[in-house]
């Protein structure tokens, strides 16, 4: 497969390159009054905004006339434990009107208030329950925010980075009490983490690249 | 399950010799109306040749304990049906990641099952937490909860290692010369 035609493929996937330009050129001519700043990383449009202005920018994404991302496939959110604003609260969105997906990141910091974006996608419900129970993010007007996937009475958001992977308790049943009771971990062996480097040398693609940083360049590998 | 020899607790194929304690224990009933057998041979062959058990699948390993079930394998061959209710099952085949959220109901399930019961572990994830053996959130081992009987080894176990299993359990089981539960 040669390089156009892969071209071809990508297209087929992530939508038409010229329109995707247009189409960040609209999102930014209608967002500016937000502070929306859209751009296409790896072919993909992204779009920053204010935590505060999440509900209004997903508000417009779905009204808009041209832009029409009236569905939302996933709510999700990534840990930098070393950033001030830790969180990145991501939303993935699609428009089957123009094939087309968009993804929406804010950043939010561990004592920020997310506001709920129920009232705009019903479909966020439980995918913002998934991210208070796995990162603790607080979303502010939710209608029933419990957890959804951790045991009941689990301390902790498993997926932040300071979270111990084997946690604090683990299960057993007790003969006396006859019933399942909760102890403090206690490990016969512990976790071994073999560190080496990565065993595929010479593996490049611009999804690795970007992901790595702009640290790494192509020459002095 | 055939005639199995009683000394050797090993079953007797098909043929002249299986024939011969057929045909003797024919014309017992025929000549007589009973036959006389000891009470917990009698008890283990009805319990091993009629092991249902409880439809618990937790997790990929329930593909392959279904395939055991169906037509290829045919896990009724021996007897075993599986039951929706664990107040009809014999056993109860874990078939899958035991997470610390499930572990309460399955105890339960265990708990609602009638004596005798026996418990089949299957795969590594039941056997000792297996590839999530270090998560925050699965049980080391369905041991932990509930006495196992019959490790089944494997990532999932193929439909043939769970039938060898529970091959297993019911040779355990003939070797029990207890009646009343333990």
């Amino acid at each position: 497969m040669n390089e156009t035609e892969i071209m071809i493929k990508s297209d087929e996937v992530f939508g038409d390159q010229s329109s995707l330009e247009l189409m960040v050129v609209h999102l930014n001519n209608v967002g500016q009054s937000m502070g929306m700043t859209c751009g296409i990383v790896n072919r993909e449009i992204e779009v920053m905004v204010k935590v505060s202005d999440v509900v209004a920018a997903l508000t417009l994404l779905r009204e808009d006339r041209q832009a029409t991302f009236t569905q939302l496939i996933d709510l999700t959110a990534v840990d930098y434990p070393d950033r001030k604003s830790r969180f990145d609260i991501v939303y993935q969105l699609l428009s089957m009107q123009n094939n087309m997906r968009l993804r929406l990141v804010a950043k939010a910091s561990e004592v920020q208030m997310v506001p709920s974006v129920t009232g705009v996608f019903m479909a966020a419900n439980w995918a913002e329950r998934e991210v208070w129970d796995m990162f603790g993010i607080f979303f502010s007007g939710h209608p029933d925010l419990r957890r959804l996937l951790t045991d009941y009475g689990f301390e902790g958001h498993p997926l932040r980075k300071d979270f111990p992977l084997t946690g604090h308790v683990e299960v057993r049943y007790d003969d006396t009490q006859r019933r399942v009771i909760k102890e403090p971990v206690s490990l016969v062996q512990e976790f071994r983490d073999f560190d080496f480097l990565s065993p595929w040398e010479g593996m490049h693609s611009d999804l690795v690249d970007s992901a790595n940083g702009s640290g790494h360049d192509k020459t002095s590998k | 399950m055939g005639v199995i020899d009683s000394a050797l607790e090993r079953p007797i194929p098909q043929g002249a010799d299986q024939d011969a304690i057929l045909r003797a224990v024919g014309s017992e009933i025929n000549n007589q109306g009973f036959v006389i057998a000891k009470a917990d041979k009698l008890f283990n062959w009805a319990r091993s040749g009629s092991l249902w058990p409880m439809t618990f699948g937790l997790a990929c390993c329930s593909i392959e304990m279904m395939h055991s079930a169906a037509s290829r394998y045919d896990m009724d061959r021996y007897g075993m049906l599986f039951r929706p209710s664990p107040r009809q099952s014999d056993v109860m085949i874990v078939a899958g990641t035991l997470t610390n959220k499930m572990a309460p109901a399955l105890r339960r399930v265990y708990d609602q099952m009638p004596e005798p019961r026996w418990v089949v572990s299957m795969g590594s994830c039941a056997n000792g937490g297996g590839y999530y053996h270090y998560s925050y959130a699965v049980v080391r081992g369905c041991d932990r909860i509930v006495p196992v009987d019959v490790y089944v080894p494997g990532c999932p176990p193929t439909a043939e290692a769970l039938i060898y299993g529970l091959l297993q359990l019911q040779k355990k089981i003939r070797r029990t010369a207890t009646i009343a539960r333990v």
